[in-house]
């Protein structure tokens, strides 16, 4: 058993977690036709569930995962995992049927129904199975009320919304400028660029990966890995000083990690020209200052004529330019992570003179 | 066409009452049509009624189906009517001031019989961030988002934003060590919003001589929690948004959501 746990402890780490659920979206695309059986479906929901059953049975499990305003976190997972492998699945079945040259299921279903009673009555079961949920849940589960507010006792952890864990967690890649303010207004801009980037005309009302490959992939990428799973990730294995805790691991506020993160600029001046870092705020970023605009202003132009050429072509320069600035965007942040994790690289531009830190 | 159904049992004392009873002259008075079982009244039900004209007289089946749309938008508006209903009924007993606030929420819990509607909004309030997160996600998987409906994907991204802001400003409102933390740590950020906030990027530069005019006292951050930490000016400021701002923009946009839903022809389908 304390085997077992400690194996998941380790898998739990930041790091694995993150590229065990890369992993896992790639088998996901990668292994879609046999990932499409009723049973692998079944399977991850009875695996989860086994896992959660295992779990409860440890006292700092059962500790984080009942945590009132955690519960709502436990059932995303389990619906999230579910939605996800189903659209896939319901992507699967429409491109067999598709390159049966049937077209796809919604096809067939195109004829009408009455909305009353077809819909009407659908809703109103809808309304009730929803509503039965809401209430026994109220009942069995009270809402949670702490000590009285007070200014001058930080608690430990502190931790944002549930919702918001994801931003809270690039806290630790990004200063609060990019990772509070510039990214997600930029998730919420990219969002909204979507209908105007992507011109694919198919897939327009049905299921399908085939027909979409990238635009599914990069929306998985960017929902399932980046927003939930890091939300999961601040949820449940973030503990006081933001520490990280494995599902088992007691949360000990001593925990001690080692910070040795070190800036480019020291990178470069100190270990690489040995020269000591330059005074001069404008010198001695100035490789991170370049490295930094290359990767907004000249990556975009150089992909658009070599990998993304076809993007380019197909989409015109306006929509691939913002599409390409908001997919580097969001690229940022695995990469910064994967900085971190191999080099401990702290910040890229380091200006605290300005409050400038990338 | 659609095999025509019987909506009322075929027979026996059910048949009976349903019958007498729509012919009474209090129905027929509230229901301007006959009872909905055939092709003329199922027309009559949608066009006459203010709470179905909502919908469409017929859709495509697949518009019906679970399997297609996983009800994620209709299920985000019906917690959106139910959070409305318990808001209100909680708005009964809760006063937005310190001396106030957690006590209200105290004699909520321990002074309301089975009391539920505290919960119910609560768990309500995170069920529908996770609904709309996965409607949005079912509009994307079936490409839903695509002409003619760009413009309803940009109404449901403002309308996921306002969810996410409703249910933000909500979680102050008990005023307990949650509440303010998760806030406090919340609205930090605004205090490093570039050039607005006081420990942003580029606010330095944004002086008068020696006087910097972004500082702790007028920034972004500021102007949010109507205080320079979360005080009594957040707790107005949330509680206005949370109860008045927030709902009406929201109720305002899902009545564009819907009414395009229609107008950009009903449940999307393959053409
Ligand atoms: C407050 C939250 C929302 C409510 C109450 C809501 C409600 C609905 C409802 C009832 C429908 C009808 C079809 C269905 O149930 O799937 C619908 C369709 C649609 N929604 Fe939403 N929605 C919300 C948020 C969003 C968001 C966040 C997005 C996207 C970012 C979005 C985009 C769309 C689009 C494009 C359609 C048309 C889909 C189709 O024709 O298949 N909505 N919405």
């Amino acid at each position: 058993m304390g085997f077992l746990k400690g194996i998941i402890n380790a898998l739990a780490d930041p790091r694995l977690f993150f590229i065990l659920a890369v992993a896992s979206l790639v088998v996901l695309v990668w292994k879609r036709e046999r990932i499409a059986a009723n049973s692998v479906g079944y399977g991850l929901l009875g695996v989860l569930t086994v896992f959660f059953v295992f779990g409860s049975f440890d006292p700092n499990f059962r500790l984080i995962v009942t945590k009132p305003d955690n519960v709502p976190i436990v059932g995303l997972i389990f619906l999230l995992v579910f939605f996800t492998w189903y659209s896939v699945r319901e992507g699967v079945l429409n491109d067999r049927r598709i390159a049966a040259g049937k077209g796809p299921i919604e096809k067939e279903e195109a004829d009408r129904v009455w909305v009353w009673p077809d819909l009407v009555y659908t809703e109103m079961i809808s309304l009730i199975v929803c509503s039965v949920i809401l209430i026994v849940w109220s009942i069995l589960l009270k809402a949670p009320l702490e000590q009285p507010a007070n200014r001058s006792l930080t608690p430990n952890p502190s931790k944002a919304p549930w919702y918001f864990l994801g931003l809270q967690e690039m806290l630790v890649y990004f200063d609060p400028w990019l990772a509070g303010v510039v990214l997600p207004s930029l998730i919420i801009v990219g969002l909204i660029c979507i209908p105007y980037i992507d011109k694919n005309p198919k897939g327009n009302g049905y299921f399908t990966f085939a027909e979409r490959k990238a635009e599914v992939t990069i929306f998985l990428f960017g929902f399932v890995i980046l927003w939930v799973s890091l939300i999961v990730l601040g949820t449940f294995l973030r503990g006081p000083n933001w520490n990280f805790f494995g599902p088992f691991e007691f949360w000990d506020i001593h925990k001690l990690e080692a910070l040795t993160n070190v800036n480019l600029a020291e990178y470069i001046w100190v270990r690489g020209l040995r020269t000591g870092q330059p005074t001069f705020w404008l010198t001695r970023e100035i490789f991170g200052i370049l490295l930094v605009l290359f990767y907004v202003f000249a990556l975009p132009v150089i992909l658009g004529k070599t990998w993304f050429k076809g993007y380019y072509q197909k989409l015109g320069a306006p929509r691939y330019y913002v599409g390409a600035f908001l997919f580097i965007m969001m690229m940022a942040l695995p990469i910064k992570m994967l900085l971190r994790w191999i080099f401990n690289l702290k910040y890229i531009v380091a200006i605290p003179e300005f409050f400038f830190n990338i | 066409m659609a095999d025509t159904k019987t909506v009322a049992p075929k027979e026996g004392a059910g048949t009976r009452l349903w019958n007498w009873l729509t012919e009474t002259q209090v129905w027929k008075s509230i229901f301007r049509h006959d009872r909905p079982d055939t092709d003329r009244t199922r027309v009559l039900v949608m066009l006459s009624n203010v709470f179905l004209h909502l919908h469409p007289v017929r859709l495509r089946k697949s518009g019906v189906k679970l399997r297609y749309t996983w009800c994620m938008g209709g299920l985000s508006f019906f917690l959106f009517l139910s959070l409305t209903l318990t808001g209100l009924l909680l708005m009964f007993y809760y006063r937005p001031t310190l001396e106030y606030a957690y006590n209200d929420i105290v004699g909520l819990r321990e002074h309301v019989p089975l009391g539920i509607m505290r919960e119910m909004h609560r768990w309500g309030a995170h069920a529908m961030v996770i609904t709309v997160w996965l409607h949005m996600f079912r509009v994307f998987m079936t490409g839903s988002y695509k002409p003619p409906r760009e413009f309803n994907w940009s109404v449901g991204v403002i309308m996921l934003v306002l969810t996410l802001l409703l249910s933000f400003t909500g979680y102050l409102l008990p005023w307990d060590q949650l509440a303010i933390w998760a806030i406090t740590v919340g609205s930090n950020m605004a205090r490093a919003t570039p050039f607005l906030g006081h420990e942003g990027p580029g606010a330095s530069l944004l002086r008068l001589g020696d006087v910097p005019l972004i500082h702790a006292y007028d920034d972004a951050r500021f102007a949010l929690l109507g205080g320079s930490f979360v005080g009594e000016g957040a707790l107005l400021r949330f509680y206005v948004l949370h109860c008045v701002g927030l709902p009406l923009g929201i109720a305002f946009l899902m009545a564009v959501h819907f009414w395009r839903v229609r107008k950009d022809g009903g449940i999307s389908g393959p053409l």
